[in-house]
Formats: C-alpha cells, structure tokens, sequence
C-alpha cells in the first residue's frame, strides 16, 4: 500500500509514468497522486497531451514505463470487472446511438455489476435514479440522447459513469462544447460528488480560470514533461501560466482569471483617467481601435489596475491603500503633456482620488480634448 | 413507471404481430403455388402427414415446405448479419452486402466454376455451396485484418466497399474469357432465389446460422454497450480487440451461409434491423436480436412468395423483390422520423 505522508491512501497515483504512442514516449516522468474526494485537473496547451495521459490512466492506452496506482494496487494487475468498478470514464467521443433514452444510457454504468443479459435490479434502478438526480437529468431521462442538448447529454455521460459507483471519475475536457451556464453547472455537480461521496476526479479543461478555481491540484503538460503540479494558488502566480501557454499576444492575469488582449503598441496617444472599474470600458474599446493609450492614477488594489496594466502602454499608479504622491501626480500631467486626448471616464471622486481631479481640470486649461462615453471614443480617431 | 409500463406493451405487441405474421406468412406460402391445395388438406398433410393425393403431399413436402423454411432462416440470418455489421460500424447502411461478402462469393465460386468447366460436366450444389462460403469468409477475412489495425470505422467501411470493387473486377474480368455455357451455373447463382431448396440444404443452413443466432442474442449484453463506442465498451471492462473481431466473424458467418445457400439478396439486412428498431423503438440488443430474426424471416418469406407468384410462371430473383419492397419501407421509416423529431 502507498501513502503519501498522511495515512489515508491514495485514490489514485502515478509513479514514473511514460505515456505515448507505438512505444514512443510523448510525456515521461509524471508522478501525481490524488486522495478521496479531491479534483485533479490537467492543465496545457492543445496537443501538449492530456488526453494522452487521461487515456494511460483509464488503460485505453497503454502506459510505456511507470506505473498507475489504483487504491495502492498496479491498475495493470487488476481484470477488466474489477477495474471497472473502481474507475469510470466520460470521454470525449462524441456518440450518439439512436433510439437510447437517457435513462438507458445511464443504465450502461451498470454494466459491472449485472448479470449476463444486463438486467436491471431494483437496487440497479436506484442507483440509476439517484445519479439522474445528482446531476440534474430526471426531467430529460426518458428522452432519447441523440435528441438533447449538449449541456444536458454531457450531464448524463456523467451520470453513466456515476452509475458505475466509482472511487475515480475521469473525464476529458467535460465542458467543451457547453456554454458557461452548463460549464458552472457541470463543475457545481462534479464538486458535490467528490465531496459527497468522496470520488476522486481528474480532468482535463481548457478554461484554465474555471480550472483554478474547480480544482484541489493542478498539473501542467507541456513539452516532453509535467512543468509544474501542486494547488492552484502555487501555480497560478506571476507568469506561470503566460509561459506554459506561450501567451505571446495578450495575457493572463493569474490571481483573476481574466484573459486581455494584445496591448496596442506605439506612443500613447491619449490618457485615460480611470478607477473603480470606470476604466475598464475604455481601456477595452482602446485596445479594439489599436490606440496606444496610457491610464492613471490607479491605486494598485484597483479593480482597473490590472486590466490596464494588460492592455496600456504605461500606468501611472500609487500603492494600495496609500494617497496619491506629487510625483505620480506630475507624471501625469507630462503625459497629459505628450497626448491631444484625456478621457475622463466618470469614476466618482473622493477622498483619495482627488489628484485625478485636478487632471481633468488641468487637461481643460491645456486645451485638450476631453472625451467622457465610449460613444465619442468611437467617433473619433486619435 | 408508467413509462416503462408502456414500452413493455409495446415490446409485447410487436412480437406476437411478428409470431402472427410469421404463421401467416407460412400459411400463405404453403397455400400458394402453381397447384392449388385446399386448407383442409393442407393441414392434413402437415399435422397426420397422410392424404389421399400423394402429389400434393409431395408438393407441400418435398417443394413447398423445405423452400418456406430456407427462406425463413436465411433471412433471420441475413438481417442478423446487417444488424451486427450496423452495430459495428455504427452505421445504418452498413450491410453484408455493402462490405463484399457477395462480391467475395461470386468471385470463388467463378474461380471454381471456370477451373473446373473442363473436369465437371456439371458443378454440384454442395461444390457451390462450398465455393461461396469460403469466397464470403475470405472478403470478409480481409476486412478482419485492417481491422485489427485500423481503428476508424468509416476508413474500415471504404476498405470493405473496395474490397467489392475488388472482387467484381476479378469476377468479370474471368467471366470475360469463359464459355457461356460454363458459366450457367454462376449466372443463375448470382441472381439469388431460395428455388430447388432441398431439406439437406434447409438442415445444413440451419445447423449453421441457429447456434450463430443464438450465440450472438447471448452476447446482447456486450453489444449494447459497445453501441456507447469502444471507447466506453472498454471501460467497463469488454475485450474490445476481440470483441470486434468476434462480430465481423458472426456477421460474416451468417451471411456467407445466406450467399452460400440463396446468392446475393440485398436489401434484407439494411430494411429489417431498421423496420425492427423503429418498430420497437429501442436500441435494446436482447430485443433486437430476437425481432430482426424473426422479422428477417417473416420478410424474406413474403418477399419470396412475392418473387414466385407476381409475375407466375415467371419467377423473379428474390433479391429484385426485397430492394423492391424494402427500400422505400427504409425511406419512409427514415422520413417520418425525421418529420416527428423535428415538430
């Protein structure tokens, strides 16, 4: 039996794991393990091979060096029924076999545990009830699969794979195709059952902010080796995930989640005065014309901080929770200086954005021209 | 449940239509013909086997009953056949006659037909039988090894029509340099007819498609979830690589004993697994199987009594009758679901 330090036993874990095609390694060295009840998620650019390692685990594939560990056991060791019984799938493949309702491709999840014509017992029928309830289905389940939506089948793969009564569910990349309802939907479902009934999950997504925030752990798949694995908040930071994309035209920002565009490149050519989530609107409709702009003054716990640190060519900002210097304040005005352009985004003032204030009325005195909806933005050129 | 209480209805129904049709449908065959019996007689002859006029004992014996029975279990085989291939390729159309099990046969038995025209003065049945079951196994042996190796159920479906094309070339190209008269033999072959059907042929085909039958409604279980994909099949624990290459094997079975016995009849193994599922409305294996057999032989039987009594004293090919009937019952199923899932 393996444990990793605490005395619970590892639902899942892989030891030295090389996976690949026609024995030739793609991905060589992964080592992870998860406990009951927890949310793995691999995280990677296209092609980089999750489905890969997702397919060793499962045994679609076999695995070219290392092991699988399934409750302490090699899964190679393990028969067909009894591995089964232990791990379930939702695939990607994208079936739809006619004329089978829902509750009738649920019912395949029992597929283990019946007899040799694959009837039904009551026990059976209530399982198959409750893993319609769990995720939602029982209104859908006497409609035919190939006739509901993708959101609602993605549900009742899921609830197939629930059936089988599992201790691990693996699923590749389960919401692809949903829109972001069904997304937070599946993944609500996904974390009341691990935490329920303690079924240990690993998945693989391509949102990579809903993955930060769905999993326990995260692991990173890129190149020939695992770039990095541990909780989200040890992964997501700095720019961990801008490299392991290779985001080269926009960015990522890792404590929000939020995704920006390339910023336009060039001088500035207007200032942009901001706060409070006032500026984000500018900032975005900017970067859609391709004009370089600068942005200020911003404390840099502002909600608009880190958008328009993505996506202007210069900020001006304070730190957190402290005023506006005479030094922030004098860069300003030299950027003011420089542009024909101020845009006075309709932030309220107070107390500690009084500097911004007088940056307006200072663009006034310059002649400048002031812009104040998104509307005039649009009309003019800058 | 009380859903499930109405499929269970249905289910119910359409069985004891098809056991009704099926009795009808031996009734009417044995009632029909270029001599006429009476009903009284007829039943006599086939429950007392005794009556006073010895030919139409003979007839109903030695002609009628022997043909009806051939018809019945080669159809169950062949539309048990285009229900597995279906199943399979997860695909509609996909039939024994489709992947070049016909074309396989036809090419043997013209390869045998002409190396022998010079030995033989005639080429026996049981020569013919034999010639065509081995060219249907060796097509459908070839399709058996890409799909060991390729994974990509449309690819496979191509290499199998291929292989037809394959074959009919062969086929003609022989047929190109053969005497007519040597040929006789393949040409009435290729038209396909449940005629001269004897009771040793009656007792071989049965002996070989009944326990093929059987044996795949015992596997319904892992059929039904290898119509969720392979990929789920796996992972719950079925054998796919072998599972695979235990279908083709049973399909091509089943349809080489079909070609082997009748010729080519078309049709019957893509028309009666569709006329089975819409019918039944399930995708349930352990109902199909049952259904499509029965309704393969019920087909088969009327389509035969079709082919002889439509135009008598001129027999048509059976195979003529079953795409005459079967393919727009296949459009009109097809168009009216279609219609009903869209409103």
């Amino acid at each position: 039996m393996k444990t990793d330090g605490n005395t619970t036993v590892n639902k899942l874990e892989l030891d030295g794991l090389s996976v690949g095609y026609h024995g030739r390694p793609l991905i060589s060295d992964i080592a992870f393990a998860l406990r009951p009840g927890e949310i793995l998620t691999l995280i990677g650019p296209n092609g980089a091979g999750k489905t890969t390692i997702l397919k060793s685990i499962t045994r679609h594939l076999a695995a070219i060096s290392g092991t699988v560990y399934i409750d302490g056991q090699n899964s190679r060791a393990l028969d067909g029924k009894s591995f089964a019984t232990k791990l379930a799938v939702v695939l990607t493949d994208r079936i739809r076999p006619e004329l089978m309702t829902c509750r009738e491709f649920a019912e395949a999840g029992r597929y283990p545990y019946t007899g040799s014509f694959g009837r039904l017992t009551p026990h059976d029928r209530e399982i198959v009830n409750k893993a319609l309830a769990a995720v939602h289905a029982e209104e859908i389940a006497e409609q035919e699969i190939a006739t509901v939506s993708d959101g609602q089948r993605q549900r009742v793969l899921l609830a197939r794979a629930i059936c089988q009564e599992p201790e691990i569910i693996v699923l590749d990349e389960p919401t692809s195709y949903l829109d972001v309802k069904h997304k937070i939907e599946l993944l609500e479902i996904l974390r009341t059952m691990a935490r329920e009934q303690g079924i240990a999950v690993v998945m693989s997504l391509h949102e990579i902010d809903l993955a930060e925030k769905i999993s326990d752990k995260l692991v990173c798949v890129k190149g020939d080796a695992i770039a990095g694995y541990g909780p989200p908040e040890a992964i997501f930071r700095d720019d961990f995930i801008t490299s392991l994309f290779d985001i080269k035209h926009g960015s990522f920002h890792s404590l929000t989640g939020a995704v920006e565009l390339k910023k336009p490149q060039g001088e500035p050519r207007c200032f942009v005065i901001g706060g409070a989530g006032y500026g984000v609107p500018f900032y975005r409709a900017l970067q859609k014309k391709g004009f370089p702009f600068a942005a200020g003054i911003l404390p840099e716990n502002d909600i608009d901080y880190p958008v328009a640190a993505a996506l202007a060519q210069a900020v001006i900002s304070c730190a957190a929770f402290m005023p506006v210097g005479t030094e922030q304040t004098e860069a300003a005005k030299r950027q003011i200086d420089a542009v024909n352009t101020v845009i006075d985004c309709g932030c309220p003032m107070g107390e500690y954005n009084r500097a911004n204030g007088e940056l307006i009325s200072y663009a006034a005195k310059q002649n400048k021209r002031i812009l104040r909806t998104v509307g005039e933005l649009s009309e003019v050129t800058l | 449940m009380e859903e499930h209480g109405k499929k269970t209805l249905r289910y119910a129904l359409v069985f004891a239509a098809l056991l009704l049709l099926f009795c009808v449908a031996v009734l009417w065959n044995v009632n029909t013909g270029s001599v006429s019996i009476s009903l009284r007689e007829i039943t006599e002859i086939l429950l007392r086997r005794e009556t006073a006029d010895p030919t139409a004992y003979s007839i109903i014996w030695k002609i009628r009953l022997p043909r009806l029975l051939l018809a019945a279990v080669l159809g169950g085989a062949l539309s048990l056949a285009g229900f597995l291939l279906q199943t399979f390729f997860r695909n509609p159309i996909a039939g024994p006659f489709v992947l070049g099990i016909s074309s396989g046969a036809k090419m043997f038995l013209a390869v045998v037909t002409i190396a022998l025209s010079g030995l033989l003065p005639f080429i026996p049945v049981w020569l013919t039988v034999i010639a065509a079951f081995l060219g249907s196994m060796l097509s459908m042996g070839i399709v058996l090894a890409f799909a060991g190796k390729i994974k990509n159920m449309s690819v496979l479906l191509v290499i199998g029509i291929m292989i037809s094309y394959i074959c009919s070339a062969v086929t003609e190209f022989l047929i190109n340099f053969a005497n007519e008269a040597d040929i006789v033999n393949l040409t009435h072959w290729s038209h396909g007819s449940f005629s001269a059907a004897s009771w040793s042929d009656v007792g071989a085909a049965a002996a070989v498609a009944l326990p093929t039958a059987l044996i795949v409604f015992l596997l319904s279980k892992p059929i039904s979830v290898f119509a969720l994909g392979e990929g789920y099949a796996q992972s719950v624990g079925v054998n796919v690589r072998g599972f695979r290459v235990l279908l083709i094997l049973l399909s091509s079975v089943l349809s080489a004993c079909v070609v082997a016995f009748a010729g080519p009849i078309s049709f019957v193994g893509v028309a009666v697994p569709h006329i089975a599922r819409m019918t039944l409305k399930t995708s349930k294996p352990a109902l199909l199987i049952p259904a499509c057999f029965l309704g393969g032989a019920v087909f088969c039987m009327l389509c035969d009594l079709i082919a002889r009594t439509a135009f008598a004293p001129t027999e048509l090919s059976i195979g003529t009758v079953t795409s005459a009937v079967g393919a727009p019952i296949v459009i009109w199923l097809m168009v009216s679901r279609r219609a009903k899932r869209e409103n």
